[in-house]
């Protein structure tokens, strides 16, 4: 596969195409918006927690590239139902992964998770598109720890 | 230093060729070394421009042949740099006709050369508390910043001339006319414009504008940082107050730029910077300062920028500013019309008269995903917002794809952009 036909993969084609979970949540208790000034992206996160602290609901808006808005539907699939601890973990890996090192084994209730995710491996040969895909992932986080912000430039 | 092959100097009338010019420019042989069956097509000259052989050379013979600082020793090699680095003033002024050498400045770009005038204009009697100074839509934000700056701290009144938003009308896109002379008619110290829109190529009837302000005793300062390299610029018959413009975006180095200014107002501004060079006498209760251009020349300088400057400036003119606005509108109205072909694709508006650059978006690729499938086909454009955010807002738009032409593109590189477009979109499905 060449680097450009490993980035594009069709699953990533399709979740740019058609985003899960693209909506605002009037309901969200946690919400962060995170924008990227250089190239403009910009993406808000809206999660809803339950007294555990697990996710059960997800969702986001914004504008940016297939690999953001790829970025962005993946993790809202991806973190439902995960507590904030096992989104650090598949953050941590996610973030290994796509920027060129290895991936950092998380426990194997997590390791489909951190499969689906690893999708977007394909950035690792386009330094200045990482931020893409972490874009959305800085907003999470933000979110999760309560507070607005630039998210990951 | 070696002179330009003859197929460049010979026939002053004759078309350009793209192909023979890529010649001068050492990066696409070195790239087709590397990549021979797709070479580099570099369509974003509009950011910066490639470097000839002719100014790699200048900086490379002042490294290896003549290294000093300047102003500061009586030995040969720093005797030969300072020269050199007036010759490369006495350039500048001849490229753009300024009526002296003391009128060029040398800044380390376009946007050193905007901020050095925000930041001094309020500390001179040019401009005081209350004043208005009018900027465009259109514009850069090194054109936009400074003044918000200035505005914040002096208090000066800040107003925007729009650009035609009217998708009929046949100057969409461009500075409306109108709109700018009801502006202008209000009191207004400054005007402050782009000569050319680097993110759409929407070019600016300065002479007239300038005309119009002077009428009103309105100063113009003209960013031409997408100008100078594309046609020729003359800032006596332009009439304007301020110029300014890179050194990288005309073929020449990174690290330079000029602020051109007229005379009495170069000598009514107060220092920029602060230090060395600068200065006439010091002492711990008072300094003074060298008249224009010395006194805005704080410090060292890019001393092989503003020497290679001189190399592109030589090139420019080989080459003919004539010649090259005929190769790049040429190749701007064959890129408009292949463009158009493609399906779904949306040219943003330029105004009536349209230089050197092509901004488009294509169906819902995002242009970030266009750029990195271009360059899987070794194309270069610019993707994004081409720091004019509030232009792009009037279009309705966060970001385009750019296709912007300097001396080395030809026919094929946009056949080159038009396919890979259409595998762009053959992917997306
Ligand atoms: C119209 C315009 N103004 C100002 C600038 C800033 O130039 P520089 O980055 O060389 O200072 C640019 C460069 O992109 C430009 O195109």
């Amino acid at each position: 596969m060449t680097d450009l036909r490993e980035l594009y993969q069709d699953i990533i084609l399709d979740h740019a195409r058609h985003p899960r979970n693209f909506a605002a949540n009037a309901q969200a208790t946690h919400q962060a918006h995170g924008h990227n000034p250089l190239c403009g992206d910009t993406v808000t996160v809206y999660l809803k927690l339950d007294d555990q602290g697990r996710v059960t609901a997800a969702n986001f808006q914004g504008h940016g590239c297939a690999i953001s808005l790829a970025s962005a539907s993946l993790m809202t699939e991806t973190v439902l139902g995960k507590t904030g601890a096992q989104i650090d973990e598949l953050f941590a890996d996610f973030q290994a992964r796509v920027t060129g090192g290895k991936d950092t084994a998380p426990p194997p209730e997590l390791a489909d998770d951190a499969e689906r995710l690893a999708a977007l491996v394909g950035v690792k040969a386009y330094p200045s598109r990482v931020k893409c895909a972490v874009l959305p992932w800085h907003a999470l986080q933000s979110a999760l720890s309560g507070g607005e912000s630039g998210g990951g430039a | 230093m070696d002179h330009l092959p003859s197929p460049l100097a010979s026939d002053a009338k004759s078309p350009l060729d793209g192909a023979i010019l890529k010649k001068q420019f050492p990066i696409f042989a070195n790239d087709a070394a590397k990549n021979p069956t797709k070479p580099l097509v570099y369509l974003d000259s509009g950011a910066s421009t490639q470097k000839p052989a002719t100014v790699i050379a200048a900086i490379r013979d002042f490294y290896e042949n003549y290294y000093a600082n300047i102003h500061r020793g009586v030995y040969r090699f720093s005797q030969r740099a300072s020269d050199a680095v007036e010759q490369s003033r006495v350039a500048v002024q001849k490229l753009i006709n300024a009526p002296s050498a003391d009128n060029i400045v040398f800044t380390s770009g376009t946007t050193e050369g905007l901020n050095l005038l925000a930041a001094t204009l309020p500390y001179s009697p040019l401009l005081k508390k209350g004043d208005r100074v009018v900027i465009s839509e259109l514009e850069h934000h090194a054109n936009i910043v400074p003044w918000q700056m200035m505005r914040d701290r002096h208090r000066i009144d800040l107003a925007v001339a729009p650009i035609d938003r009217n998708p009929d009308s046949d100057n969409y896109g461009g500075i409306d006319r109108d709109a700018l002379a009801k502006l202008l008619q209000k009191p207004t110290r400054l005007l402050a414009i782009t000569h050319s829109a680097n993110a759409t190529g929407a070019s600016v009837p300065v002479a007239e504008i300038i005309a119009a302000a002077h009428r009103h005793g309105i100063l113009v300062a003209i960013d031409g940082a997408q100008a100078v390299a594309h046609q020729r610029v003359d800032v006596q018959a332009l009439d304007c107050d301020f110029y300014v413009f890179s050194g990288h975006k005309i073929y020449g180095p990174t690290g330079v730029g000029v602020l051109y200014g007229r005379g009495e107002y170069l000598a009514a501004l107060p220092p920029y910077q602060t230090g060395g060079d600068m200065i006439e006498v010091v002492s711990f209760e008072k300094t003074s300062f060298q008249p224009p251009p010395q006194r805005f020349e704080a410090g060292t300088p890019d001393i092989a920028a503003i020497i290679g400057i001189k190399a592109a400036i030589e090139f420019l003119q080989a080459v003919g500013l004539a010649r090259i606005a005929a190769h790049e509108h040429g190749l701007v109205a064959y890129a408009l019309a292949e463009l158009a072909a493609i399906p779904e694709i949306t040219i943003m508006p330029a105004g009536r008269k349209r230089d050197g650059v092509v901004s488009f978006t294509l169906g819902k690729i995002h242009p970030h995903d266009l750029g990195t499938i271009l360059d899987d086909d070794n194309i270069a454009i610019r993707a994004g917002h081409h720091c004019a955010q509030p232009l792009l807002r009037c279009l309705g738009v966060a970001a385009t794809a750019r296709a912007s032409f300097g001396v080395y593109n030809e026919f094929s590189d946009i056949d080159r952009l038009c396919a890979s477009l259409r595998r762009a979109q053959a992917m997306w499905g």
